[in-house]
């Protein structure tokens, strides 16, 4: 029973941070209509500039957040303005290219972290790394529960934002109905920009928050590519209420998986829920939630 | 055995019926017109008919055989053909490899189903387009491909959605021309439009929806002197266009 | 969809020619290594583009049939005894057998669920073949003894232990084009583009969408199996990372296909030349002219660059991808015309 309670705990915990991911990667599919696949890579970027204040000047790494979110969001929107909207306007066979390009970004944005800081595995050791505290039996690891806490004060800014102020207004409308949108005069590049930027930043937060805990490479990213796509499906294309879901989903999943079947599996997980979820529940979480 | 028959259609859309309980009957050899006034359930009520669409609850029955929880596909082959109101040309495809896509539905040989389509397409008029990319055709000759590509599905039964909308007076005429055509050659049509004085010119019989609903059915004369149908399109001057 | 158009069969012909009788005069066995995986590569990319630019539906884990026809081989080696050359139409099989309920599954769903469950299948089969160590000996790889290894005698002098190799892969490259060629032509084929064109459309003509794309995902993966069975045979040895890459095979049959031509039936072919070729001069600092040139000049400078750019070869690679979709987004044969326009814009202006 406690293997069980503490397996749920510590999967819940994950499935925060999975959450943050997921929500970056399912509002830059909702208004721009693709998948990004430079998304773990961007977060990668963010862990990378996290462990730089950290090696060079000792900045705690929640406190890079201040740092790693503006600088991560000003790379989004530089790959967005320059990269993949000028592919819109180019008449071309497959519409998958903006897609195709998000590949090579990410390919390239490895390699250049690669040139800089070598395949080496890096890691910010803090004082509270290894804290752990107990309820009962179950132990919490303090860096994951604060990161719990700041992925879900995220979250409650990132709704409040999309609900409430003019520009996150015009996120959803253009997620909603691209067209439309635009007649109601809402420029739809500058809201791609914006789009990008911000699921951008929210990866490269969640990046900022494994830091303490997680090592880092270079090749970290595809395995959260991967693990955000299927976060997404999970959820439903494009719903950011439903990656939330699909977040802690994926973050149980995994836990589970690695306790009772074996590590090994841990990665295979998300990718056979995603397989299972294309069977069985074709659009996901939205199925259920509608939103 | 009716030649088609629909019973008590409806489609819901989230909170919204778009079709609300919609019932008729169309005879083999009849033009059918359907009207009502802008999101009515016209396109709605086609989708369904075609597979698009699965019914919330009721009936679709074509020569005998339900249909309403069928594929698109299916229903084709079975001799339902339908225009889009949005035509969907097959934009980097010549207008002669559009058809031929459609004419292998009763084709097997690529020669033959190259016979069907020039057959068609010179059936439709569209012969000096015959090499031209669907994207480059102007709307008059889209609308009149669309036609086409679902005249060479061999259909007994064809749904065409506002195929005079935008047209020009010329055009118009060629497309009234190629209507009486093709029932003449003994194609059953059901006809979606706006402009009442076609639809009332030419249909043999019409049925009229509003907010998804039936508000009048019968001889053209009858459903322009109803007053349900009066009221419906009140205000709305395509009534006098 | 005229394929057979004379003008347009003399460029290929002229091209097979040169194909068939190159091992005659060039006996140098990494010059045939190149380009028997340059025509690999033509399998592979022809196959890709059937699904990706014929049929509208990019997949992004070719790997997964690669791999899977490879591993075909080598476990009917490993495991029955049976020689490796059924590798080849068992690999073609397999991988088949695998794409055809995967494309059941994924085609119901539009959108962009198919590519990314083509990504999955990939990183599910590389974890299969890394973990199922009884069966696949895990991250150790699949060796196998090659059939031809040493040099051949001829009537006409000594060959290289690859010229078979080469035969084989060529003969089952043009049966690949040809194979796209035919499809293309039938009935087959106008579906196929119907269906990339407009699928609500496709459907109106009668078209069973959901399983026409699944036959093009069939014929794609079964040819991608087959180059999978081959490159079992040729190399010897293969083990997840290689044969199930997502980077080395997944992607690369991708830019193979963009490179070249997307949609175009020769695009690929070509595609698989610029790429293979591409994919060496990073990795070898433009065949060693790098290495020379800084021998040459003795500059330090000159060196410790050649080895930076051998050492990012990946990243050339990476960079090369995003330039050629920003700037070529319908590869050397599509943007053909531009292409030229360019380069004799440049290079008029100059004279
Ligand atoms: N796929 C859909 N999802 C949600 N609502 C829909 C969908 N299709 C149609 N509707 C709604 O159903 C109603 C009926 O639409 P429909 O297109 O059938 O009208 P129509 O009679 O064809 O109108 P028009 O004359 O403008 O073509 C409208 O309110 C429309 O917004
Ligand atoms: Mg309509």
């Amino acid at each position: 029973m406690d293997l069980f309670l503490q397996t749920l705990v510590s999967g819940f915990l994950k499935g925060g941070l999975y959450a943050l991911i997921g929500m970056g990667m399912t509002l830059i599919m909702g208004v721009m209509g693709i998948i990004n696949l430079a998304h773990g890579q961007i977060m990668m970027v963010g862990m990378y500039i996290t462990y730089s204040l950290f090696a060079l000047y000792g900045v705690d790494p929640y406190l890079s957040l201040f740092v790693s979110m503006p600088a991560i969001f000003v790379l989004g929107v530089t790959i967005q303005k320059y990269l993949l909207n000028p592919l819109l306007r180019a008449e071309t066979i497959l519409p998958e290219n903006q897609v195709l390009m998000t590949v090579g970004v990410g390919m390239v944005l490895t390699e250049v972290m690669r040139f800089i800081f070598t395949s080496d595995y890096k890691s910010a050791r803090t004082s509270y790394s290894n804290a752990t505290f107990f309820l009962g039996e179950i132990s919490f690891s303090v860096p994951l529960v604060i990161d719990l806490f700041i992925a879900i004060m995220m979250t409650v800014a990132l709704f409040l934002f999309l609900v409430k102020t003019d520009t996150g207004k015009s996120i959803r409308a253009t997620a909603q109905d691209k067209e439309a949108a635009s007649l109601m005069g809402i420029n739809a590049e500058r809201i791609t920009y914006i789009t990008f930027g911000l699921g951008s930043a929210l990866v490269a937060a969640a990046g900022t928050l494994l830091m303490p805990i997680f090592y880092l490479f270079p090749d970290i990213g595809g395995p959260f590519t991967r693990k955000a796509f299927v976060i997404c499906v999970l959820g439903g294309l494009g719903s950011t209420v439903g990656a939330i879901f699909g977040g802690i989903t994926l973050g149980l999943a995994e836990a589970f998986g690695a306790t009772y079947v074996a590590m090994e599996f841990e990665d295979m997980i998300g990718l056979v829920m995603f397989i299972l979820v294309l069977l069985f529940l074709p659009g996901g979480f939205k199925r259920i939630t509608k939103i | 055995m009716s030649f088609f028959k629909i019973d008590n259609m409806v489609k819901h859309f989230g909170g919204l019926a778009a079709v609300n309980g919609v019932s008729f009957e169309v005879k083999k050899g009849q033009i059918f017109g359907l009207i009502g006034p802008n999101g009515s359930g016209k396109t709605t009520l086609f989708n369904l008919i075609s597979g698009y669409f699965r019914p919330t609850s009721g009936s679709i029955h074509f020569k005998g055989k339900r249909i309403d929880q069928l594929k698109t596909h299916k229903i084709i082959h079975l001799g339902v053909g339908r225009t889009f109101q949005v035509v969907k040309p097959l934009k980097r495809m010549s207008v002669l490899d559009n058809v031929i896509a459609a004419a292998f539905s009763h084709a097997i040989t690529k020669h033959h189903a190259r016979d069907i389509a020039e057959e068609t397409i010179e059936f439709c008029g569209l012969t000096d387009r015959i090499g031209d990319l669907a994207k480059n055709l102007t709307i008059g000759d889209r609308k009149r491909l669309e036609i086409t590509r679902a005249l060479a599905t061999k259909p007994e039964l064809l749904l065409l959605d506002e195929t005079f909308a935008g047209l020009n007076p010329n055009e118009l005429n060629d497309a009234l021309d190629l209507i009486g055509k093709i029932s003449g050659s003994g194609i059953t049509i059901i006809i979606v439009e706006h402009i009442m004085k076609i639809i009332m010119s030419i249909s043999d019989h019409i049925h009229a929806i509003n907010f998804g609903q039936t508000i009048a059915e019968g001889t053209p004369k009858q459903v322009a002197a109803d007053p349900h149908v009066i009221e419906a399109y009140l205000g709305d001057q395509e009534l006098n266009a | 969809m005229k394929v057979k158009n004379r003008r347009m069969m003399t460029a290929p012909l002229a091209a097979l020619l040169f194909l068939l009788v190159f091992p005659l005069f060039v006996s140098n066995d990494y010059y045939l290594h190149l380009m028997i995986l340059a025509l690999m590569w033509v399998m592979i990319g022809s196959a890709w583009n059937l699904l990706a630019g014929y049929t509208g539906q990019v997949s992004f884990g070719d790997a997964a049939f690669f791999g899977t026809g490879a591993y075909t081989a080598g476990l009917l080696v490993n495991h029955l005894g049976w020689s490796p050359w059924w590798g080849i139409p068992l690999g073609g099989v397999t991988a088949a057998l695998l794409g055809l309920p995967f494309g059941w599954i994924c085609f119901r769903l539009r959108g962009a669920y198919f590519a990314l469950a083509t990504l999955a299948l990939n990183e599910i089969m590389r974890h299969i073949a890394t973990i199922w160590e009884s069966l696949t000996d895990g991250m150790v790889g699949i060796m196998i003894l090659q059939t031809f290894y040493a040099p051949i005698d001829s009537p006409i002098g000594e060959l290289s232990s690859k010229t078979p190799y080469y035969y084989i892969i060529l003969f089952m490259a043009v049966f690949s084009v040809s194979t796209v060629i035919w499809v293309m032509n039938s009935k087959l084929g106008y579906y196929f583009l119907s269906i990339r064109e407009d699928q609500d459309a496709a459907e109106s003509l009668g078209i069973n969408t959901h399983y026409y794309k699944m036959i093009s995902l069939g014929i794609a993966a079964a040819l991608t199996g087959l180059a999978g069975g081959f490159y079992m045979n040729y190399m010897g040895f293969i083990d997840p990372e290689t044969v199930f890459s997502l980077h080395d095979i997944s992607i690369m049959a991708i830019l193979v296909g963009i490179v070249g031509g997307v949609g175009s039936v020769y695009g690929p072919a070509v595609g698989a030349f610029i790429m293979v070729m591409m994919q060496e001069a990073f990795r070898t600092g433009g065949f060693g002219l790098l290495d020379a040139f800084a021998e040459y000049t003795g500059s330090q400078f000159v060196a410790t660059s050649a080895s930076l750019i051998t050492g990012a070869h990946v990243l050339g690679f990476g960079v090369l991808v995003v330039l050629v979709i920003r700037y070529m987004p319908n590869g050397v044969v599509g943007d053909w015309s531009r292409l030229m326009k360019f380069i004799l814009g440049r290079f008029q202006r100059q004279v």
